[in-house]
């Protein structure tokens, strides 16, 4: 470590104003950071600091999203397996192909954001600011797998510049930046975002899981096939043909995006973050309470008219973007509601108004995306009430002291 | 039976270094100094000069605006500095003992029966300067009389001294100095004290004892507590310190400059209390009793969370009774301290294994982080007990809306009260200066 602070030290000269690299200040200084703790000391206020820092936040975050990455992984694999028609799944062969599939997604995201984040910065003289480590993260994780990596990369551009840096950066944006980036592809490029082709890769990658589908292959999302559904009794198959139970859609073997298949895994993102305390319990807790009650009105008044209406509440929960959308992407707390009762109230709604796109709107089968978007442009508003009940507290004592 | 309010939100920082409970040893300062900016409200216009010879409870200087408010001298001696700074700002007197340094001006304090006589008596012998009023946490100005006083009996903060000992022996002389204060406000005396305290024998005030974490020492916590103020309002607050100090000038009819000083801090060898003089210089303090390492160190007169960052040639500020040392951390590079499970690191947050020991720690001074816009949420809450909306009241002040920070409260609050806010902040804003900034901004604005 020693050597490399020497390095560090050593090249430090040349980033400084004046300096032959200077343009690159804040690419430095963001490495710098990020190798050694700044041992910039307070000037005024505490003279001590809590050990944590927005670095530590995000890397937790992403740290939650692993068991979502990884299981997306082997579930891209898996469901490419099962699409032509293998019925042995080999775990590594699986692994291998569904990070095949990944990592370039994760590269364009990142490159894409990160880069727009480093010129920004520069331009701006600031620090490079750490929010786009999630929201590069949960860009590929929230995307069907055969989205075309160009269409990637032009929703995320258009979405850190004109959803958040345009607003200031981090800590300034009114709108999920990670889900803006859905919405821009799913606006943008609907027949690459929804359908029965987009969420299962049937071409072998660097000669893994060679074959071709088997007769009557169908890629729909459960979802997407209830969607369609005809008459009182829901028949949810895999891409094959065969019934999908609660346990599949539990643990995720099931067509989706990729971070969003597995409730186990995003329960378990969920324990990571409630643990350490980064994500609010109050906001992923009343997301799933609004769900449910929703969900289980929907059921009590269940109509072949809109069929998604005739799933049982908990499978509700457990299909398409919901338990992901209330775990990472309700929560940001930049976006959310800031205020304790708040966040009650925000996630009640978010939760409830999901569920309602999702079982009244046949066209359109999944609500979570909409649902938050809607309500990040609500939350100041709740907020609003919620800051006024304190003037009002406060208001109220005045005059009835005056009295 | 005492009112009892259990406070929930705060924390107790733990750090290693709390003064020994044995007797306290006395220190005779080489130096005094006092800093107008410790006296927030007042604008000093100096009444000595250097070579000037003073004597305990001499005029130094006086407000530019409230003629009266004085700040007298500390011990007997020699002025040797009147030193300024940028734009002949006054930034301390300081004054070198004599030999016999308990030379003493002989206050009147026979007689004094009415609320006039009683501010002049604490006026001449500079106690006032000690008070201080909400809102804006300043001097108060003479005359008005206040809806009500608190009186603060314990520090809650870091490290903090206990004045237990030194106060049993005296409550005679609190008493005095409650009816002292009597006079002084038609409303009531709040004496905020821990559980079990001496003070609870104080007779004359209204006892209200608190129970939590820190900030629960904290005179706008008591007050929010208690009886908030209101727009229009004004209370005074004082320590139990200063307590005693009115009650030994009624006493004896000298101004009574001793302190009990606790030093303490990872930094500190032996830990323990001093008694020494008010702005007592710290190398006479902390002679031979700083750790010989070879890191930087960081001396701050006072806590870790509000204390003034001084050089070793310092001074002790008011209103502090405490001398902490810790690393300064400057000289240290830690290789990716965001990614670190080490059970060393100091932490609020769950996501530190430190968190869940009972162990003391040993922070320096470091930010630990880039600063950064407010991001996470719900965070300042969790360490304010006040009916205070800090993340609104601060976004109130730095945009200057003055409708917007009386509606959220700012009157009811000091930049200490923000202390473990900015502590814990992930985005390591500097919450203090903030506050300090808009309630002087406030201040300008409505006069």
């Amino acid at each position: 470590m020693k050597s490399l602070r020497n390095f560090l030290n050593r090249i430090k000269p040349n980033f400084e104003p004046g300096g032959k690299l200077h343009a690159f200040h804040s690419v430095f200084d963001g490495f710098e950071t990020f190798l050694f703790t700044p041992n910039t000391t307070s000037t005024s206020g505490v003279n001590i600091h809590d050990s944590i820092d927005s670095k530590r936040v995000m890397i937790i975050v992403v740290l939650a999203l692993m068991p979502c990455l990884l299981f997306g992984m082997y579930n891209v694999g898996y469901q490419h397996w099962l699409a032509i028609g293998e019925t042995d799944f080999p775990f590594w062969q699986l692994m291998a192909y569904g990070f095949l599939a990944m990592l370039p997604r994760i590269i364009v995201s990142y490159a894409v954001g990160l880069g727009i984040e480093f010129m920004v910065a520069q331009w701006r003289k600031e620090e490079i600011q750490e929010g786009f480590l999630v929201s590069g993260m949960l860009i590929p994780l929230i995307c069907p797998i055969e989205t075309p990596l160009w269409m990637i990369a032009v929703a995320t551009a258009f979405s850190v510049i004109f959803v958040k840096e345009v607003f200031g950066g981090t800590g300034y944006n009114i709108f999920n930046v990670a889900l803006v980036t859905r919405a821009v592809l799913f606006f943008g490029y609907p027949s690459k975002m929804s359908g029965d082709n987009v969420f299962v890769p049937v071409n072998p990658i660097c000669g893994l899981g060679n074959g071709t589908p088997v007769d009557g292959f169908s890629g729909a999302t459960p979802l997407g096939q209830i969607a369609t559904n005809v008459g009182d009794t829901l028949k949810i198959t895999n891409v094959v043909g065969q019934d999908i139970s609660s346990w599949d859609m539990f643990l995720g073997l099931i067509p989706g995006s990729v971070g969003e298949t597995s409730t186990l895994c995003i329960l378990i993102g969920a324990a990571i973050l409630l643990l350490t305390g980064i994500a609010s319990w109050r906001i992923i807790l009343s997301v799933f309470v609004g769900g449910f009650v929703m969900a289980a009105i929907a059921n009590a008044f269940a109509t072949p008219t809109y069929p998604v209406s005739l799933l049982s509440p908990v499978d509700q929960l457990m299909l398409g973007g919901f338990a992901f959308a209330a775990v990472f992407m309700a929560t940001d707390p930049v976006t959310a509601a800031r205020t304790d009762t708040g966040k009650y109230i925000y996630g009640f709604f978010l939760g409830a108004i999901a569920i309602l796109i999702r079982t009244y709107n046949n066209g359109y089968p999944e609500g979570a995306m909409l649902a938050v978007l809607l309500m990040n442009s609500l939350a100041p508003a709740i907020d609003y009430f919620v800051v006024q009940s304190n003037i009002r507290r406060r208001m109220r004592r005045l005059n009835a002291n005056a009295e | 039976m005492a009112k009892i309010v259990t406070l929930k939100k705060g924390l107790d920082i733990k750090i290693r270094g709390a003064a020994a409970d044995a007797a306290p040893i006395t220190v005779k300062p080489a130096t005094c100094a006092i800093v107008p900016d410790d006296y927030s409200g007042i604008v000093p216009k100096v009444d000595v000069k250097e070579g000037d010879s003073v004597e305990v409870g001499s005029k130094l200087f006086h407000d530019k605006q409230f003629t009266d408010i004085v700040v007298t001298s500390p011990i007997a001696g020699t002025v040797t500095g009147v030193i300024r700074g940028e734009r002949r700002k006054l930034e301390r007197i300081v004054i070198t003992p004599a030999e016999d340094a308990g030379n003493s001006i002989t206050f009147e304090t026979e007689g004094i029966n009415d609320r006039t006589r009683a501010q002049q008596l604490l006026l001449d012998s500079g106690l006032w300067a000690l008070l201080r009023q909400r809102p804006y946490n300043i001097v108060p100005a003479p005359g008005a009389a206040p809806r009500d006083i608190f009186i603060t009996g314990f520090d809650s903060a870091p490290l903090a001294p206990d004045f237990e000992s030194m106060l049993s022996p005296r409550i005679n002389e609190l008493n005095k100095a409650v009816k002292l204060l009597q006079k002084l406000t038609d409303g009531k005396i709040y004496l905020g004290i821990r559980q079990g305290s001496c003070l609870a024998s104080v007779e004359g005030v209204e006892h209200v004892v608190f129970e939590g974490p820190h900030p629960a020492g904290n005179a706008g916590v008591q007050i929010c507590n208690v009886k908030p103020v209101n727009k229009g309002d004004i209370v005074w607050t004082l320590d139990a310190t200063t307590l005693l100090r009115i009650g030994k000038l009624l006493s004896t009819g000298r101004l009574d400059t001793d302190t009990l000083v606790a030093v303490t801090g990872c930094e500190v060898t032996t830990p323990r209390y001093v008694i020494t003089k008010i702005g007592a210089d710290l190398a006479s303090i902390l002679k031979g009793n700083v750790n010989d390492d070879a890191i930087h160190h960081r001396i701050i007169s006072g806590n870790v969370l509000t204390g003034t960052h001084e050089s070793p040639e310092g001074y002790l500020r008011y209103p502090y009774y405490q001398v902490t040392v810790i690393a300064e951390g400057d000289d240290f590079h830690e290789f990716m301290g965001w990614a670190s499970l080490s059970p060393r690191k100091m932490s609020f947050s769950h996501s530190f294994p430190g968190h869940f020991l009972n162990k003391l720690f040993c922070p320096d001074a470091r930010l630990q982080g880039g600063r950064r816009a407010m991001i996470m949420s719900g965070i300042y809450e969790k360490v304010m007990p006040m009916d205070i909306m800090p993340e609104y009241l601060i976004k109130a002040i730095i945009s200057r809306n003055i409708d917007r920070m009386e509606q959220l409260g700012i009157y009811e609050v000091a930049p200490e009260d923000f202390a473990l806010c900015e502590y814990v902040d992930p985005s390591k804003l500097e919450l203090q200066k903030i506050v300090q900034e808009g309630l002087d901004y406030l201040r300008k604005e409505l006069s």
